[in-house]
């Protein structure tokens, strides 16, 4: 469905993506993970046709966005990261409105406003103007929007950014069923449990380039342990490193944090038996299974992006 | 649930091939969408402002007025300016903070272009809206002027057509200027620098030789005098096919050159 090679964004001397590799197979739900500036939204914006590639080929449907951007957008639906809603239209407006841009007749925008609405839970406000409407209401109204032209193709830039948990895991079932109905979907976020729950298959970007790729259980097995042994001390001057120093040997990987130690070892147990045993005493420990997160924060470190 | 049938079913009139709209015309219906909202109050508006303007300014102003302006009536000298100087304030109007809130607020243009839309057919489909509004607002105030009884002549009838002209004149260029902008604050240059000199020098209340000399020149050289001469020759039924042709070759100009500049900077604010 999607095929980019060395596919690159340029602003002036600025290389917000610097020559990626990838390719998005039918069916699949593709991540892009990333700290803000990664590169991530500019990606989305070539694969929806709604920036021009600088460098490398990118083909979205087999087409070239140079040439058929119009058509491939016709194709796709798009879920920007900021809403494009018309504030002052109702919620059915926006829809007709948007499916007329695809040429649609109206009868067919209504009949699938309707399942739309209904699908994303707004039915009871069809007829109510869009400023009013809670922020996870009008990213439903969106992600509705997106798919008034039934699109092959799904991007969704940042979907549930801002949401609450239970706005979070309504669109999450949402997306859940449209990749059960076979459409293809591009979704970024920086959400971890996000990305383990709707990617088949994610890539994580780190200053316009792809730090890694692969299924999320993969990207764990290859970039870190199978648990996570955290031992906490509740004063701030703890010497972390040092006792990592001491450690050594007892698990593949230490992590130094202020208050905290983080080994990264496949069995948590007999790392923290090992621990006692060498009378070593932290205020709390905790044993866990690793989760992206871990690798994220491998991948593209821990210090702040801005 | 499931979502309608991907298009390809038998019957299914998306593939079934009908008529395409062109694309400029999907994205002027977003505006005619915007318009159910506020018609009535603009219609009426439409009606009340010739009214109020030609009764206070042609029959009370007027009265004072003795004698023959430019060998009429005042209220038939004023009306055609009147109408042509409405139609600069309504192509100005609808491309300034309309454009800023298809670009910053409601990002409307960014809606329309997650579709099969393009830049071109945004901005066109703006003007065209623009041209259309301005067709609604230059009838009503021909048909104004008709019942204060100030349309001398068949001609008038084409005062319509220049009102258009008149008010993409203004629209054009100012679409573009409005799309480089960050914030509105520039808007209300435009209307005390611009459009309120404009509507005040530009021979719709008196002709311009009775400006002093130097400034005539500059008068002509505004586009809404071309539009005010325009209208009141035609109105009057007093038109030479010579200085028709320079009016509106005039207008033309300055329109297709706002349309080129507005294009550019449609395109360097909207892809990137």
């Amino acid at each position: 469905m999607v095929v980019a090679r060395g596919l690159t964004k340029r602003f002036g001397d600025f290389v917000a993506v610097d020559g990626i590799d990838f390719e998005i197979g039918r069916g699949e739900s593709y991540g892009l993970l990333g700290p803000n500036g990664a590169g991530k939204t500019s990606t989305m914006r070539m694969i929806a046709c709604m920036s021009p590639v600088t460098e490398g080929t990118l083909r979205v449907l087999g087409m070239d966005p140079a040439h058929d951007g119009s058509r491939i957008r016709g194709r796709i639906g798009i879920v920007p990261q900021e809403d494009t809603l018309d504030l002052e239209l109702t919620v059915l407006d926006n829809l007709m409105v948007y499916g007329r841009y695809f040429d649609l007749p109206r009868r067919v925008i209504r009949e699938r406003a309707e399942q739309l609405l209904d699908f994303t839970q707004l039915s009871e406000r069809a007829h109510d103007k869009v400023d009013p409407l809670s922020g996870g209401m009008k990213r439903r109204l969106t992600i509705a929007r997106s798919l008034i032209s039934d699109p092959e193709i799904l991007i969704l830039d940042e979907p549930t950014t801002g949401l609450d948990p239970q706005a979070r895991h309504l669109l999450w079932d949402r997306l859940y069923r449209l990749k059960q109905q076979g459409v293809t979907q591009v979704i970024t976020t920086h959400y971890m449990d996000e990305a383990e729950q709707l990617c088949d298959r994610l890539a994580v970007m780190d200053g316009g380039t792809f730090a890694a790729e692969g299924a999320p259980s993969e990207l764990i097995a290859q970039y870190s342990t199978r648990e996570v042994l955290e031992l906490r001390f509740r004063d701030p001057d703890t010497d972390t490193a040092g006792i990592a120093a001491r450690l050594e040997g007892l698990a593949e990987r230490f992590e130094a944090l202020p208050d905290r130690l983080l080994l990264y070892t496949d069995d948590g147990e007999s790392a923290l038996t090992e621990v006692h045993r060498l009378g070593l005493a932290p205020d709390s420990t905790l044993i866990r299974r690793s989760t992206l997160e871990d690798v994220f924060l491998r991948l593209t470190g821990r210090s702040l992006v801005d | 649930m499931t979502i309608t049938t991907r298009s390809g079913a038998p019957g299914d009139t998306t593939t079934a091939r009908r008529l395409t709209s062109p694309t400029w015309v999907r994205s002027m219906r977003y505006w005619m969408y915007q318009y159910k909202r506020t018609w009535r109050g603009s219609i009426t508006t439409s009606f009340l402002y010739p009214v109020l303007y030609l009764a206070a300014m042609g029959l009370g102003l007027g009265s004072l007025v003795k004698g023959r302006v430019d060998g009429v009536r005042y209220l038939d000298f004023i009306a055609p300016g009147l109408l042509a100087s409405t139609a600069m304030q309504i192509g100005g109007n609808e491309s300034m903070y309309p454009v800023m809130a298809a670009i910053k607020w409601l990002r409307t243009y960014f809606a329309m272009l997650a579709t099969p839309l393009t830049v071109i057919d945004v901005l066109v489909g703006h003007l065209a809206w623009i041209a259309l509004r301005l067709l609604m607002v230059t009838s009503i105030y021909l048909a104004i002027m008709a019942a204060f009884g100030t349309v001398h002549s068949a001609l008038a009838i084409l005062a319509i057509p220049v009102g258009i002209l008149t008010g993409l004149a203004f629209a054009a260029p100012i679409a573009a200027f409005a799309a480089a902008q960050q914030n509105d604050t520039g808007f209300s240059t435009i209307y005390r620098f611009g459009l309120i000199p404009l509507f005040l020098f530009s021979g719709t209340f008196f002709p311009i030789a009775l400006l002093p000399g130097w400034l005539q020149p500059v008068a002509q050289a505004t586009p809404l005098y071309h539009g005010v001469a325009l209208c009141r020759g035609l109105v009057l039924g007093r038109l030479s096919l010579a200085s028709a042709g320079a009016h509106v070759a005039y207008l033309v100009v300055l329109t297709v050159a706002g349309f080129v500049l507005a294009l550019r900077s449609y395109r360097r604010r909207l892809v990137t």
